[in-house]
């Protein structure tokens, strides 16, 4: 085994423990950073997939290596989005959990806030 | 001891470490021990980064994937400390927990098992790249990919940051729109962080700049310069050295949207000369591309904080 | 192995040592001031050490300026963030 098998086996190690982690936390922030984990688990194995095509005098396949520059930001983008709605949803119904009874438990209409918020109507 | 057996010992445990982290992060108690646990991961990744040959990444795995994501992470823990001890207390369930433990091992071992049967001689588009790269004028073949030869997927992820920030934005309580991203910060004018950010912001500034210089021919660019100005701008925020904008600025909005439109511009420049779309006249390709990048560093800077400031909280005359 | 080297790998090694110290003091020390002195001061004689260490093979004198600026940023750094943890920790009243 080289060294890029090994950082592969460990980015595959890595995706299953963002994957256990989005899927067993309650607390939606805890979801989003194990997302995080998933995906920089995914970025490892493509480096690695970059770092065997090293070739032509350089270290690693560059095209590849933008691809993962490209990647990590928008993961970024797509985490900030997720937390600011994590942040209104903390707001409104006061719980920062997806549990459809929490949801259900805290909905109620806060002061100042949207009135159409806190009825889009149950999926029950 | 020959050199590649000290490498090899060297990333098993630069792994090792990683894993552990990982873990830490996944089982901690809190959330925010949690969030310190990632942002020592997303260092660590960038170690694993350089040790696979890709400095780019690692330059941009530590700014971003470490350092903003976990601020971005860090203050909403903060925020949201008061609902944890009602996640805490959710029931668990374990039928919930063997069907992610399978999820997790299965896909786990199904990219191991992919990872280990992948193809030797490895394909590799790096003699391409590098029989290219002096088309671009650029010694550095990661920035020529992310400048000429994937010169599309640059502009989308830039157009993916405004709308993420477009989407951040329409968060925002109808009252308060127009107004300040988020709540003012409480800063001794006289104590350690206003005086941290006097002396590190000029030097940032500086930095950033030679990243964005440097990117052209070695490891740098102006997505991580951006990034610098970003961490700078937040810094000088806490600092109360400056204060959130609010958001229905025009300065503002120019420089979101300033390098979008330039790059852009540019592409259709290049469909007119007969180039193509997003190419480059070959006597002409550094220059543009350099320009391109400089109107990039602050329109990237500007989104990121701004991404990370959050929807506005404050209404807009609400300066300090 | 020239002399050179040989300082080289002694600075380097005591570098090591103060982080490996420091590392030992988070884990043992009782309360967060006392583990924010060890880091401190351990990592910054450590780092330092350490780019002393790799000085005499800095490529140029402007490679060798950034590694001592690298140096001083590092101090800066975690000597503010150490005030600011500090400054937290007596806040909060928990000697964890």
């Amino acid at each position: 085994m080289n060294s890029a098998t090994w950082y592969g086996l460990v980015g595959a190690a890595l995706a299953g423990i963002g994957l256990y982690g989005l899927i067993v936390h309650p607390h939606a922030l805890r979801k989003i950073l194990s997302f995080n984990l998933l995906g920089a688990g995914v970025f490892l194995i493509a480096g690695v997939v970059a770092r065997r095509g090293a070739a032509a005098g350089l270290p690693g396949d560059p095209v590849l290596q933008g691809l993962v520059i490209t990647g990590i930001i928008v993961a970024f983008a797509a985490t900030a989005l997720a937390v600011a709605l994590l942040l209104r949803l903390a707001e409104t119904a006061h719980t920062a959990s997806l549990a459809e009874a929490a949801l259900d438990r805290q909905r109620e209409p806060v002061a100042g806030s949207d009135p159409a918020g806190g009825r889009t109507g149950s999926t029950g | 001891m020959n050199i590649v057996a000290i490498g090899l010992a060297l990333d098993l445990a630069f792994g090792l470490l990683a894993l552990a982290v990982a873990v830490f992060a996944l089982r901690a108690r809190t959330t925010y021990a949690a969030v310190v646990g990632f942002v020592s991961f997303g260092v660590l990744l960038a170690l694993v980064w350089f040790r696979l040959g890709a400095p780019d990444v690692a330059l941009t795995e530590a700014a971003i994937g470490g350092g903003l994501t976990g601020l971005l992470m860090l203050n909403a823990s903060a925020v949201l400390r008061a609902t944890e001890a009602a996640a805490a207390a959710e029931p668990r369930r374990p039928g919930v927990r063997l069907v992610a433990l399978l999820a997790a091992a299965t896909v786990a071992g199904g990219l191991a098992a992919a990872v280990l049967a992948l193809p030797s001689p490895a394909p590799t588009l790096a003699p391409l790249a590098v029989a290219g790269a002096p088309a671009t004028g650029l010694g550095n073949p990661v920035a020529a990919t992310l400048m000429a030869f994937r010169a599309t997927d640059t502009l989308l992820e830039m157009v993916v940051l405004v709308l993420a920030l477009v989407g951040v934005w329409s968060l925002t309580r109808d009252d308060l729109w127009g107004g300040r991203p988020g709540r003012r910060h409480q800063a001794d004018s006289k104590g350690v962080l206003v005086f941290f950010a006097r002396l590190l912001l000029p030097v940032g500034v500086v930095f950033a700049v030679f990243l964005l210089f440097v990117g052209a021919d070695q490891p740098g660019g102006a997505f991580q310069g951006g990034t610098v100005l970003a961490a700078l701008w937040l810094l000088a925020i806490m600092a109360r050295l400056a204060d959130t904008p609010a958001i229905d600025q025009r300065w503002l909005r120019f420089w979101l949207i300033a390098g979008p439109a330039v790059f852009v511009a540019v592409g259709l420049a290049g469909l007119a000369f007969g180039v193509g779309f997003l190419g480059y006249p070959e006597p002409w390709a550094k220059p543009i591309i350099l320009a391109v990048e400089i109107v990039k560093i602050v329109s990237v800077g500007v989104t990121l904080a701004l991404l990370v400031a959050g929807p506005p909280m404050r209404p807009r005359g609400d300066d300090r | 192995m020239t002399p050179l080297q040989i300082l080289s790998a002694v600075l380097i090694g005591a570098g090591v040592f103060f982080f490996v110290a420091g590392t030992v003091g988070l884990l043992r020390f009782p309360d967060t001031l006392t583990r924010l002195h060890a880091l401190t001061k351990a990592d910054n004689l450590g780092i330092g050490l350490i780019v002393l260490g790799l000085l005499p093979f800095a490529a140029n004198a402007l490679v060798a300026l950034k590694l001592i600026l690298i140096w001083i940023l590092v101090l800066l750094a975690s000597s503010t963030v150490s005030q600011l943890a500090g400054f937290a920790a007596r806040r909060e009243g928990r000697q964890r």
